[in-house]
């Protein structure tokens, strides 16, 4: 099955990754691309206390996640790729074949305004954003999957 | 040595229900205070959670056992004695908490896990 979503949110492995698309994905493994996470093994651990039993977690620097691309879309599994924000997925674009993006949760911070309820930018986000879609990403935002997946078109 | 307070850290308007609720069972005020996650990244739960908490010490209740909420009260604790985590919060361990808020944090976490853990059962009918 490989990759079955490219996620963007900034509190990595939380509820909705988990539960909101986890189980109906029927996900067997999350890739986490974070490289301060990728160098504490304490992180690593709170992030596990997270995650039921059955359900696998693989931690990666962006430079690991380069070269794991193409395992993990060949994985028979059904896996879940997060980043905790706009730079990190647009290094995995450069970097390897990422078909689409979910925008799933980006919040508040100096110099970013909002776009939708759950995702606030920068206008250097933005543009990068507008780049990889220019590219031939698919890029909508969508916090849960009963929500509607709303392309960027109608954000930026 | 300064009562024991309790910080409720939930998704969405669960904590402060909790808080509301405790105060319409006791009379209790003020032992609670409520930190939901709602339109939080990390960063911004945790500078919640650090306003929440004070200086004193405090048992820090989370609703799930994993996600946003325990991440940033695990590492709000990491590095202070005087705070003791648990999850799975309940309003029966709640009720229990604010009458033995004289115990030290670690002593008051152990008893309201005692105490919520009992109140999960299935009545007979």
């Amino acid at each position: 099955m490989s990759i079955a979503l490219y996620r963007v949110d900034d509190r990595l492995i939380h509820g909705q990754v988990v539960v909101g698309w986890g189980k109906p994905l029927h996900a067997d493994f999350i890739v986490l691309v974070d490289d301060r996470v990728r160098a504490s093994p304490w992180e690593q651990e709170l992030y596990r206390m997270g995650v039921p039993p059955g359900l696998d977690v693989e931690f990666a620097s962006v430079a690991e996640a380069r070269q794991g691309l193409e395992r993990w879309e060949h994985d028979p599994r059904v896996g879940i790729l997060l980043t905790g924000d706009v730079a990190t997925i647009a290094a995995l674009v450069n970097g390897g074949h990422v078909p689409r993006i979910n925008l799933g949760g980006v919040h508040a911070r100096d110099g970013r305004r909002e776009r939708l309820r759950f995702i606030y930018l920068s206008d250097d986000e933005a543009e990068t954003l507008r780049r990889l879609a220019r590219s031939g990403v698919q890029v909508t935002a969508q916090d849960v999957p009963t929500a509607r997946a709303v392309p960027l078109e109608e954000f930026l | 040595m300064s009562d024991t307070k309790g910080v409720i850290v939930s998704h969405a308007a669960v904590a402060d229900a909790l808080v509301l609720a405790v105060a319409a069972i006791t009379g209790v005020e003020g032992a609670l205070v409520a930190v939901s996650n709602d339109g939080c990244d990390n960063d911004a739960l945790t500078r919640r959670l650090t306003a929440a908490v004070g200086a004193g010490p405090a048992v820090l209740f989370v609703d799930l056992p994993g996600g946003s909420c325990l991440t940033a009260a695990v590492r709000h604790a990491r590095d202070r004695a005087d705070l003791a985590v648990v999850t799975g919060v309940n309003l029966a361990m709640l009720l229990d908490f604010v009458f033995h808020r004289e115990l030290p944090p670690a002593e008051a976490a152990q008893r309201a896990v005692q105490a919520g853990a009992r109140a999960i059962r299935t009545p007979a009918a």
